[in-house]
C-alpha cells in the first residue's frame, strides 16, 4: 500500500528538519561567539581604573572608560527627556483620541521613521545644531559646535517613533471596560487617562521606554556628528562628550594593542547594558504572561 | 504630539535637501552614475558606494533569507515545546546587539577568520568564479556581506516567526489528514500560504541592512571601487557618510556628502514603505517591525 | 436504510482510551464500525466525539499531550502499532473538517489532486482523470468543470466543502472521517452534503460526528451516543431513534438535554 516515494519523503523530511535545526544552531551562535569573545578579551582590562578613569595620551598603558560610560548616561537622560514625553503622549494621541484615517498616517509615518538609518538622523542633527548658533530673540541659546546637547537630541529623536508605538500598543491592551466604567462615573477623558488607563498600562510604557533606551545606548554613527566625543570629562553640555559606542569605535580602529583591549572591556560593559535592559523588560512583562495561563 | 512625527519627517528630508543642494546643483544626475569620488579636486561620484551598499545588502539577504525562515520555521513547528519561547527571546536579544560591538568582533575575530580560513577555502573551490578570483585582505565585500547577514537575521526570524504563527491551524490541519509529512505539511499549508508576509519581512531585512553602517564600515574595508571580487574591499552609502563627514572641508565636499545621505534616505524609505504595505496587508497591525 | 452490518467491520475500537495531560476524554470505548455504510456519532459538547474521530485517523496525536491506551484496528490491523506511520494511515483514513479548508495558494484542480502528488504521481492524464473523478463523486464537477484553475476560494462555503471532500476522496481512501461536515453551511447547502454522503456510502465507509440529530437520523445506518467521554449506546440508527435501550438515550435523542 506504500506508495514508490515513500522512502524519499521520508528522507525529504527528516533533512528538512536537520536543515532547519542547524540553521537556528548557526542564528544563536554568533551572539554566543561575541560574547565568549567581549568575555575572553575584554575581562582582563575591567577594573576600578576603568570605570573611573580617563583614557591615558597615546602610548601609555592603563587608563579607563570613565568619561565615556558617564557621557553615554548623560545622552540616555537627555534622550529620554526628549523622547519620553513626546512618546508618550503621542502614544496617548494615537490610541486615546484622533480620527482613525489620520491615525493610520501617523502610524504608518512613525513605522517609516523606524527604519531610517541612525546615520541620517545624525547628519540632520548636524546640519541643525552644529552648524549654526541656534539663537532666539537674537540671543544664543546654542553655541554651534558638537555637543552633547546635540547628541542627546539626536537619541530622543530617534526614540520619538520607538516609544510612540510601543505606549500606543500598550494603551490599546487596556479593556475598553475601564474607560466606560470611568466615563460613566462623570470623570473627564483627561483624567481617565491619566488616572486610569496610564496607570494600569505604566508597566507596559515603561518597558517600551527601556527597551527604546536599550536601542539608542548602542548608537554610533548618529553621535559622530553630534556628540563627537572627547578625551575628557565633559563639562558642559555645550561641549562635545564621549560615549561608550564611540570610544569603542575609536579604539578598535586605532593600530594600539592596549586601546583594542580596552575596545573589547568597553563592549562588554555596554553589551551588558544593552542586554541587562532587554533582559530586564522581558522578566517584568513574563509575569503578565504568566497571570494570563 | 503625535503630530511631530510628520514634523520630523519633514526636517530630516528639509535638512538633507538644503545640505545636498550646492552638490544637486552642481553634479545633477551625473552623480549617480559617475564612479570619480576626488575630494582633492572637488569631484565626486555616487555610483561606488550606491554598488557597495547594493551589493553588501544582496549578499546580506543571500545568506540571511534562507536561514531566517529556516530558523522561523524550526521556532514554529518542529522545535520541543520547552525550547520555543526561550529560544525566541534569545534571539530577540540578539537583535539588540549593537552594530559597533558586532563590528569589533568583526575585525578582529571574524575578518582574520575569513582571511586564512574561508577565504582562500572558496577560492579553492570556487575559484573559475570571477566573483572568488583577486587577491585576498581578509576585509573586503564578502565580509560586509556576511556580517550585515549577521545582524538582520534576529529581525528577519522574528516577524517571519509572528506570520507563520498567525496560520490557522486548520490549514496545518488539512495537510496532515492528507498523510502529508511534517515538512510537506509546511511547505504546502504553512509557506504557500505565508508567502505574502514572508516577503514582507525579507523586504524589512533589506531595509535595515541598506542602512546598517558601523559594523560594515569595520569590515568592509572602505575603497571606492566597483570590482567584481567579492575578495575586494568596497564602501558603502552609510560608511562613506561615517568615515568622512567629519573631514569633509569646504562647500561641495559636505554638500555631496549629505547628498549621499538623501540616496540613502531615498533608498530606505522606499523600501521600508514597500515592507510596512506587505506586512500590513498579509497580517494586519500585529506585526511590529521593531523587534 | 440497510441495518444488516456487512462483514467484516473496517474499523474496531477496543477499550479505547485518550488522555489529555491529565484529564481522560474518552473512557474505554469499544465499538465496530460497520464497512461500506455510514456511522454517526453523536452527544452533547465535550463528550469526546471529536477526539473519537480524530483517535481513528491519528490525528489526535497532534496535540503533544495526547496519550492512548487501548488499540484501534483498521481492516485488522492495529494502527497504533510501533511500525506503522501515521503518515500511511491517514492515507487510508481521510478527513474533511467542519470549516472547510481548502488551500487559498491553490487553484481547485491542484487542491483536488494534491494528495496524490504526495504520493508522487505525475502522470497528468491520471492526474486528470482521478480530479474528474473525485469531483464527480462530490457532486461538485459539473459546477466546476470549465474553471479548473481558478482559485479555490473563488468558490461559495457549500461548495469548497464539496471540493475538501473531492480532494479526501482523490487519495482512494478506504474510510472517510466527517467531523461536522455541514455545521458551518447553510440548509441547501447542507442538503447536498447530505445526499453526497448517501450516495458516497456505496463504496466508503463513513463515519460522521454530528450534533444534529435529524441529520443523524437521516443519513446514518448506524449511531453512537458518547455522554462525557463514555459510550452509552451504539446501535442501528432505527433502534437508537425509535427505540433506544437506556434513558440517557431516550433523553438525549427526544431533545429533553443536549
Amino acid at each position: 500500500m506504500t506508495a514508490p516515494n515513500h522512502n524519499l519523503r521520508k528522507f525529504k523530511n527528516a533533512f528538512m528538519q536537520t536543515l532547519a535545526c542547524v540553521c537556528t544552531v548557526l542564528v544563536v551562535l554568533p551572539l554566543l561567539l561575541v560574547f565568549y569573545h567581549l568575555l575572553k578579551e575584554g575581562f582582563t582590562a575591567i577594573n576600578w581604573a576603568f570605570f573611573t578613569q580617563l583614557p591615558k595620551p597615546v602610548g601609555e598603558t592603563g587608563g579607563g572608560m570613565g568619561n565615556a560610560i558617564v557621557g553615554t548616561f548623560i545622552l540616555l537622560a537627555q534622550a529620554a527627556l526628549i523622547g519620553v514625553p513626546v512618546g508618550v503622549l503621542g502614544g496617548v494621541y494615537l490610541s486615546e483620541y484622533g480620527g482613525t484615517k489620520l491615525n493610520w498616517w501617523i502610524r504608518f509615518a512613525a513605522d517609516i521613521l523606524n527604519g531610517v538609518p541612525s546615520i541620517t538622523w545624525g547628519i540632520v542633527v548636524f546640519a541643525l545644531l552644529v552648524v549654526h548658533n541656534v539663537t532666539v530673540f537674537g540671543q544664543v541659546l546654542i553655541p554651534r559646535g558638537f555637543s552633547a546637547l546635540a547628541g542627546g537630541l539626536v537619541l530622543g529623536l530617534m526614540m520619538i517613533p520607538l516609544v510612540m508605538r510601543t505606549t500606543e500598543e500598550v494603551l490599546q491592551l487596556v479593556p475598553g471596560g475601564y474607560r466606560e466604567a470611568a466615563f460613566a462615573l462623570g470623570i473627564s477623558k483627561w483624567r481617565t487617562i491619566v488616572q486610569i488607563v496610564l496607570r494600569t498600562a505604566s508597566k507596559g510604557i515603561v518597558t517600551g521606554v527601556l527597551l527604546a533606551l536599550a536601542r539608542v545606548a548602542g548608537e554610533t554613527a548618529p553621535l559622530l556628528f553630534t556628540a563627537l566625543g572627547n578625551r575628557f570629562w565633559a563639562h558642559s553640555l555645550t561641549e562635545p562628550i564621549a560615549a561608550m559606542p564611540l570610544q569603542i569605535f575609536a579604539y578598535a580602529i586605532s593600530p594600539y594593542d592596549d586601546w583594542h583591549r580596552q575596545a573589547w572591556a568597553g563592549a562588554l560593559v555596554l553589551l551588558l547594558l544593552v542586554l541587562f535592559l532587554n533582559a530586564g523588560v522581558r522578566f517584568l512583562t513574563r509575569d503578565r504572561f504568566q497571570r494570563k495561563g | 504630539m503625535a503630530l511631530t512625527i510628520f514634523a520630523l519627517i519633514l526636517l530630516i528630508g528639509w535638512e538633507l535637501v538644503r545640505g545636498a543642494k550646492p552638490a544637486m546643483l552642481k553634479f545633477g544626475w551625473h552623480f549617480l552614475v559617475s564612479s570619480d569620488w576626488d575630494p582633492v579636486n572637488d569631484v565626486y561620484g555616487a555610483l561606488p558606494f550606491i554598488f557597495g551598499t547594493v551589493v553588501s545588502s544582496f549578499l546580506a539577504l543571500l545568506i540571511a533569507v534562507p536561514i531566517s525562515i529556516a530558523t522561523a520555521v524550526y521556532l514554529t513547528e518542529l522545535a520541543p515545546l520547552w525550547l520555543r519561547q526561550p529560544l525566541t527571546m534569545f534571539i530577540e536579544l540578539l537583535a539588540a546587539v549593537p552594530s559597533v560591538i558586532l563590528g569589533l568582533w568583526g575585525i578582529f575575530v571574524m575578518v582574520p577568520f575569513l582571511r586564512d580560513h574561508l577565504f582562500p577555502w572558496l577560492q579553492k573551490s570556487l575559484g573559475f568564479l570571477p566573483f572568488f578570483q583577486g587577491p585576498i585582505y581578509g576585509v573586503s565585500m564578502l565580509a560586509g556581506g556576511i556580517i550585515v547577514a549577521i545582524m538582520i537575521i534576529p529581525i528577519i526570524t522574528s516577524v517571519s516567526r509572528e506570520i507563520l504563527r498567525s496560520v490557522p491551524g486548520l490549514q496545518r490541519e488539512a495537510a496532515y489528514a492528507l498523510g502529508a509529512t511534517r515538512w510537506e505539511v509546511t511547505r504546502i499549508a504553512v509557506l504557500s500560504y505565508a508567502k505574502k508576509g514572508l516577503f514582507g519581512a525579507v523586504i524589512l531585512g533589506l531595509g535595515r541592512a541598506l542602512g546598517e553602517t558601523m559594523a560594515v564600515t569595520m569590515v568592509i574595508g572602505n575603497t571606492p571601487q566597483i570590482v567584481k571580487s567579492l575578495f575586494a574591499p568596497g564602501y558603502t552609502l552609510a560608511s562613506v557618510i561615517a568615515n568622512e563627514f567629519n573631514e569633509a572641508t569646504g562647500d561641495l565636499y559636505p554638500s555631496a556628502l549629505f547628498e549621499i545621505g538623501l540616496v540613502l534616505l531615498g533608498v530606505t524609505v522606499l523600501v521600508n514603505i514597500f515592507a510596512q504595505l506587505l506586512l500590513k496587508t498579509f497580517a494586519g497591525p500585529s506585526v511590529q517591525p521593531q523587534h | 436504510m440497510a441495518t444488516t452490518p456487512k462483514n467484516p467491520p473496517a474499523l474496531t475500537a477496543r477499550n479505547l482510551s485518550i488522555f489529555f495531560g491529565a484529564n481522560q476524554v474518552l473512557k474505554k470505548i469499544s465499538l465496530d464500525i460497520a464497512a461500506k455504510a455510514v456511522t454517526a456519532i453523536i452527544g452533547p459538547s465535550g463528550c469526546g466525539k471529536s477526539t473519537f474521530l480524530r483517535a481513528l485517523n491519528r490525528m489526535h496525536e497532534l496535540n503533544p499531550e495526547a496519550r492512548l491506551e487501548g488499540e484501534i484496528r483498521l481492516c485488522g490491523e492495529d494502527i497504533y502499532a510501533s511500525q506503522v506511520e501515521p503518515v500511511i494511515v491517514r492515507r487510508r483514513v481521510g478527513m474533511v473538517f467542519q470549516k472547510s479548508n481548502p488551500f487559498p495558494t491553490m487553484s481547485i484542480a491542484e487542491n483536488v489532486t494534491v494528495g496524490l502528488r504526495l504520493n508522487g504521481v505525475r502522470e497528468r492524464r491520471l492526474l486528470a482523470e482521478r480530479t474528474e473523478q473525485s469531483l464527480q463523486m462530490a457532486a461538485l464537477w459539473d459546477e466546476v468543470k470549465d474553471r479548473l484553475h481558478a482559485p479555490a476560494i473563488s468558490l461559495s462555503g457549500g461548495q469548497q466543502q464539496r471540493l475538501c471532500i473531492a480532494r479526501a476522496l482523490a487519495v482512494q481512501p478506504e474510510v472517510l472521517l466527517m467531523d461536522e461536515p455541514a455545521s458551518a453551511l447553510d440548509p441547501l447547502a447542507t442538503q447536498k452534503i447530505e445526499d453526497l454522503i448517501i450516495q458516497l456510502k456505496r463504496d466508503y465507509t463513513i463515519v460522521i460526528v454530528t450534533h444534529n440529530m435529524q441529520q443523524a437520523a437521516r443519513i446514518s445506518d448506524f449511531t453512537a451516543f458518547f455522554y462525557l467521554g463514555e459510550l452509552v449506546e451504539f446501535d442501528a440508527t432505527t433502534k437508537i431513534f425509535t427505540n433506544p435501550a437506556k434513558k440517557q438515550t431516550e433523553d438525549y435523542v427526544t431533545g429533553r438535554f443536549g
